[in-house]
């Protein structure tokens, strides 16, 4: 693989709430290469968007903090800069494609003048020549009769073609690094694809790195290089697609698989959903916080964390069991 | 659009007829009939026949049915708004030369209103619970809690006796001496305007509270727009939709506090004219700047109603 983009080491970050401090992510470590896609999958909670939003600095604070860790980005800390520093980081080195194409798009500012904002704020465009950059984001996003549709407002605009601006807007000024979170949940299966397609290619284009932050597993199979399993805010499993799919070594990620629906997966094929509940970050428990659902637990695991090992190459697990017994 | 504001001017005139009907009845329901202060003023006593023979001459004799639609069918058929009784002038003309005052009026305490809530109402809602924002918000419930009535008699009283100073009686024109006149006005506007700004000041932050924990302020921040740019152009333009809409209600207050502070700062404006006819029960007075301020007040509201389109996309009129 080629250089090193951006490099996680000990990510802390904390919400503080009525019931104490809830650690959303709990000690996250991880690398992305230039032009790879990276997928990041957990259920609903586990602090896949708190990691994206880490990286942004975009955690609201209150109440939210990032106590600690390190976000190495083009060489420098993301989170030793100034807030100078920062504005010319977001949108324009880093961008990030919203999980609600419903609402991430302000409905009294026209859709090309949302699109082309970027470069209004990064590379001095006015507002007419950043728009007629939109007109061509919006167009590579293969937005029918973009010329018209850009002084469109967003309530014009069908779900699908929201998600697509987002993408359009995400591209403006060449990022090294294009964060989507979770970009296709509200749209069906079909369409789904489609956009995932579109920017996966748009990003090779750029030959940008991708984030794609997902609950579906079917997904990373089919879009990414490498993939985080996140639980309870922490990575217990990373590896290549393939060391993911077919040489499994979390009891988590097999119960993900097993309980999410896969793109390419026949609908009939059942379903076996995670039995309990995902622990409360205010609470963790001792030891692994998976154990208490986990149907290989043992003894070890009520009591000490497991930290994550390498299995071979580049797959890492934080389980103490071996679930190929 | 056009058939959208031809449809809703239409839509004024049952409103019209309707508040013009009340007022003319009630105003001859209050006690003290205006022959009684003529004559009482005249010192005339008043003996049956010259009673009957004003009453003739003013057309009041008429059942007020009649009265109503001959004042009705002078407004449509000739835009004659009638005569006062009692100085025999045309309504019309006493409103027009006090129009400029009360507009003037209305106009700087809207400006200064909006002028300090806005402003203070997003810096309360962007440094929520600091210092400022409690100020913001306490010198809010003042401005709701004191009558705006009772601070203008108090800047009446309190600087006359303590410096000498107070307000001019004489009205100074405008084009005569701009600087004169604007200083004149400012007292009595900065009260109506502050009285005023205190609701639109809380309605402001408030919806600048809710509009910033929407997403698309998110993406606006993750696009690397300033704190600036995310306030002014992503989050004030949707939280002023509502405020709109407050300052289209709060328009017949306006009308109220003009009226008030018009008469305690002896400002010869419409209020001072409404007052000085109710006092006399000038009938035709009354209904005529009834009528007026009515339309005013409903052109005013289709004005603000017109500018949800301007402002909320979401808004087009068929
Ligand atoms: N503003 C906040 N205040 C308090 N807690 C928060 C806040 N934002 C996130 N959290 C907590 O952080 C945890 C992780 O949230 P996060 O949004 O990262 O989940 P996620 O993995 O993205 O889930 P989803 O798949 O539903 O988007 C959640 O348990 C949530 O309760
Ligand atoms: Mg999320």
């Amino acid at each position: 693989m080629s250089e090193k983009l951006l490099e996680i080491r000990d990510l802390h970050t904390y919400f503080w709430t009525e019931n104490g401090w809830v650690k959303a992510v709990n000690g996250v470590s991880f690398d992305l290469w230039k032009g790879e896609t990276l997928g990041i999958v957990g259920e609903s909670g586990c602090g896949k968007s708190v990691t994206a939003l880490s990286i942004l600095r975009l955690i609201p604070n209150p109440p939210g903090r990032i106590l600690k860790g390190e976000i190495i980005f083009e060489g420098r800390d993301l989170l030793q800069l100034s807030d100078e520093e920062m504005l010319r980081v977001r949108g324009n080195r880093i961008s990030m494609v919203f999980q609600e194409p419903m609402t991430s798009l302000n409905p009294v500012l026209t859709v090309g003048r949302q699109v082309g904002e970027p470069l209004e704020l990064h590379r001095g465009a006015s507002i007419k020549g950043a728009l007629r950059v939109a007109i061509e984001l919006l167009k590579k996003t293969r937005i029918p009769a973009a010329e018209n549709r850009a002084t469109d407002y967003p309530h014009q605009f069908s779900g699908g073609m929201r998600q697509r601006a987002m993408i359009a807007m995400g591209l403006g000024c060449e990022p090294g690094l294009i964060i989507a979170d979770e970009p296709t949940t509200a749209l069906d299966v079909t369409v789904q694809a489609q956009l995932l397609d579109l920017m996966k290619s748009l990003t090779r284009d750029l030959s940008a790195s991708l984030m794609i932050i997902t609950h579906n597993l079917g997904v990373v199979a089919r879009y990414a290089d490498r993939v985080n399993v996140m639980y309870a805010g922490k990575i217990v499993e990373t590896g290549t697609a393939h060391d993911i799919y077919e040489d499994t070594r979390h009891p988590y990620t097999l119960g993900l698989m097993a309980s999410v629906p896969k793109i390419d997966q026949d609908v009939k094929a059942k379903l076996v959903p995670i039995e309990g509940q995902p622990p409360d970050l205010a609470h963790l428990p001792e030891g692994c916080s998976f154990y208490p659902r986990c149907t290989f637990a043992v003894e070890k695991c009520s009591k000490e964390v497991p930290p994550l090992e390498t299995v071979g190459g580049i797959h890492q697990k934080a389980c103490w069991i071996d679930v190929r017994k | 659009m056009r058939t959208y504001i031809i449809k809703r001017v239409l839509a004024l005139i049952p409103t019209l007829i309707f508040a013009t009907l009340i007022v003319f009845f009630l105003i001859r329901m209050i006690p003290g009939h205006v022959i009684d202060l003529m004559l009482s003023q005249q010192d005339i006593s008043a003996d049956k026949v010259t009673r009957q023979k004003i009453e003739h001459e003013l057309g009041l004799d008429a059942p007020v049915h009649i009265q109503y639609l001959r004042w009705v069918s002078g407004v449509v058929l000739r835009g004659d708004l009638g005569r006062s009784l009692w100085r025999q002038t045309e309504v019309w003309k006493d409103i027009k030369t006090r129009i400029p005052v009360t507009a003037e009026l209305a106009l700087m305490s809207l400006m200064i209103s909006l002028l300090v809530a806005i402003p203070v109402g997003v810096y309360a809602a962007v440094r929520q619970d600091t210092m400022l924002d409690y100020i913001g918000r306490t010198v809010s419930i003042l401005g709701i809690a004191v009558p705006y009535f009772w601070l203008g008699t108090l800047v009446m009283i309190y600087p006359a006796l303590w410096w000498g100073w107070s307000p001019s009686v004489e009205l100074i024109p405008f084009r005569e001496n701009p600087l004169g006149n604007i200083k004149m006005f400012l007292v009595p506007a900065v009260i109506l305007g502050l009285f005023m700004s205190a609701v639109t000041m809380r309605m402001t932050r408030a919806m600048m509270l809710e509009v910033l924990r929407h997403d698309y302020i998110r993406t606006a921040w993750a696009k690397g727009a300033p704190e600036k740019i995310v306030i002014i152009r992503h989050a004030l333009k949707n939280a002023l939709i509502p405020v709109v809409t407050l300052v289209g209600i709060q328009v017949p207050t306006l009308v109220g506090g003009t009226i008030v502070i018009e008469q305690i700062f002896s400002l010869p404006g419409i209020g001072l004219l409404m007052y000085d006819a109710v006092l006399q029960r000038d009938y035709s007075v009354i209904s005529g700047l009834m009528l007026f301020i009515g339309l005013i007040v409903l052109l005013i509201n289709l004005l603000v109603d017109l500018s949800y389109g301007w402002i909320d996309p979401k808004v087009r009129y068929k």
